[in-house]
């Protein structure tokens, strides 16, 4: 799946001089950043700094003030959310959104691509395979047991799994992850942060990840982005940006 | 396998029940087919309602349009000028044939669930924008104007209503002929939505219920859903409509075509008293309902309405899961909620 032709300087999402303010807030003050196919990006920043602003412009939530969001060269941002996320930009939620009355293996199966539905697909039943894959993936986040349990009865770490499950079953190009490790028991990180790298190398799915742990962001992403007030920080490797100085600056101050 | 085989059996002695009810029952034919539409009421609401999660308390309007125009089709094709017909406010009587009759009943229903499924799509457009309440409450308004607009439309006989083409046979064989409608389109609205809810677009529209916005987020189309949905309710209750114009004989539009807080509410208790959102529970719903609503209408008249209410009131305040939603609650692990640790028990939705 990872497209060796788009040149390195292509980013598979590209932003330039994207603004958004609310009111008199501006949220993302003239932001340029590209996520590179195949590879895992970040997106870090103290609380209120227009992360999740960014990710919700790049998915069609909300029109742009200005700038302009590409996705494979294509201009995107006055594209709808359902129509983005055809085109294979998915995002999970960072307060998690599963059907909740529907139970895992449902939950999986509704969230086949929908990009080349037809009437004839639509008034058919899942093939065996499509339910086969579903419960691969339930195998792969660890829910296979409880694959017929009703999804909202399952403990937040469980839901969280759940949706990155389906997030894969809808086989995306990139997947937005907003802050995957958040309020999951740190005896679990590690597996998640293995499974995110899986989903990355083996399924060759681009990552953009917005992420408060540091340990897991710095061990996971290959470039980083950093976020304050809105602005674009600073960027760089994990190393960089670990020692940069305005970025530690910035989560001290933010943090008190 | 065996509970397969019981279902099975159950099935069949539902459609036999059916069948020779009208027969052990001569006197409750009327009652009898009432029910059957109660039923086709209930699980084409439910559509909306439980599976999709749109409480449209306008669905009645299907069933009034349906109703017109199958009537007015009727008219036209025993060879009567309508607007006419009309006009003279049931002085004329329609005189025809059984070929005439049958002919026009026939077309009039195809025409009427057509015309309902057109409806479904133009104000699909209008209402699918609005969530929640407000989605209630717009279809609520539809449904309402429908009703006056109708009243004051002189070519359908306006507040006066019309009154239907008669039944060139004897009463009993009408009875009959409309109960035996009634009871298949019933069946058929169960069989068809049994499948519509096994298939992929069943499950789309639970995925709407449960969070709209994470459905558009995963690339679901939404409105074409939404609107395919409504669309299957439209064009059985259209047929429905144009069933119970000719049931009744006389077709109004407050009391008959549109009766909003009669039939339009009968709906939606229904469904919660049977239980949201499965296939059954508006079968089971409906049944109760209409026996209790009978039963209060015999044994209780006067406090009928009063009867009614505390109904619903119960239901909502302290059984707001209905029948099979509770049954559901209490044994879990027979509706397939359950941990699995191994592959003996493959999904069977």
């Amino acid at each position: 799946m990872v497209t060796s032709s788009s040149s390195a300087t292509n980013g598979l999402i590209e932003c330039q001089g994207v603004t958004k303010t609310f009111g008199g807030v501006v949220a993302n003050d003239d932001i340029a950043l590209s996520v590179p196919p195949g590879r895992i990006t970040g997106l870090i920043g103290p609380n209120g700094s227009g992360k999740t602003t960014l990710f919700n412009s790049i998915v069609g939530y909300h029109p742009l003030d200005s700038g302009s969001i590409q996705f494979k060269r294509k201009e995107i941002s006055k594209l709808r959310v359902p129509q983005i996320a055809r085109l294979g930009i998915l995002r999970t939620f960072q307060q998690t959104r599963i059907y909740s009355k529907m139970n895992c293996v449902k939950n999986m199966l509704v969230s086949v691509p929908h990009r080349c539905e037809t009437y004839r697909t639509m008034f058919s039943e899942h093939s065996p395979e499509v339910t086969e894959r579903a419960e691969e993936l339930l195998e792969f986040v660890g829910l296979y047991q409880k694959r017929l349990l009703i999804s909202g009865d399952l403990s937040f770490g469980q839901q969280k799994l759940l949706e990155f499950a389906m997030a894969l079953m809808n086989e995306p190009e990139v997947l937005l992850l907003d802050e995957p490790t958040t309020r999951i028991n740190p005896t679990l990180i590690n597996g998640l942060i293995h499974r995110l790298r899986r989903a990355n190398e083996q399924m060759g799915i681009t990552l953009f990840v917005i992420e408060h742990n540091m340990r897991v962001i710095m061990n996971l992403a290959d470039h980083i982005y950093c976020l304050a007030n809105g602005k674009l920080l600073a960027e760089g490797t994990p190393d960089m940006i670990q020692n940069d100085k305005r970025v530690i600056d910035a989560y001290l101050g933010g943090q008190v | 396998m065996n509970n397969n085989t019981k279902t099975l059996a159950g099935c069949a002695a539902i459609l036999l029940l059916g069948i020779a009810a009208p027969f052990l029952f001569p006197n409750y034919t009327f009652q009898l087919a009432v029910l059957w539409m109660f039923i086709l009421f209930a699980l084409t609401w439910d559509t909306l309602g439980g599976q999709m999660g749109y409480n449209s308390l306008g669905n009645i309007l299907f069933f009034g349009a349906g109703m017109y125009i199958c009537v007015i089709v009727q008219i036209a094709w025993a060879g009567y000028d309508v607007a006419e017909y009309t006009a003279h406010f049931g002085a004329v009587k329609i005189e025809v044939t059984y070929a005439q009759y049958y002919g026009g009943l026939i077309i009039g229903l195809i025409l009427a669930a057509l015309g309902s499924v057109l409806c479904a799509v133009l104000f699909g457009r209008v209402v699918f924008g609005l969530r929640g309440p407000y989605f209630a409450i717009g279809t609520l308004g539809i449904a309402l104007a429908a009703g006056e607009l109708v009243g004051t439309w002189d070519y359908v006989g306006g507040g006066g209503g019309i009154t239907v083409p008669f039944y060139p046979g004897d009463p009993d064989e009408r009875a009959l002929l409309y109960y035996f409608l009634c009871f298949p389109l019933a069946i058929s609205t169960f069989v068809f939505l049994g499948w519509l809810y096994s298939t992929r677009f069943g499950l789309a529209i639970n995925a709407i219920r449960d969070d709209e916005e994470k459905a558009e987020g995963m690339g679901i189309h939404t409105l074409r859903y939404k609107t395919i949905a409504w669309m299957s309710s439209a064009f059985f209750l259209g047929i429905s409509g144009g069933i119970f114009g000719n049931m009744v004989g006389f077709v109004e539009p407050l009391e008959v075509a549109f009766p909003v807080v009669t039939f339009g509410i009968f709906m939606v208790v229904m469904v919660l008293l049977g239980g949201k959102g499965t296939l059954w529970g508006p079968v089971l719903g409906a049944t109760v309902f209409h026996v209790i609503k009978e039963a209060t209408w015999t044994y209780m008249l006067g406090w009928q309405w009063v009867a009614l209410g505390a109904l619903i009131i119960i239901n909502i305040v302290v059984f707001q899961q209905g029948i099979l939603g509770w049954a559901q609650e209490k044994w879990p692990e027979r509706f397939g909620i359950k941990v699995e640790d191994d592959d003996s028990g493959r999904e069977t939705g």
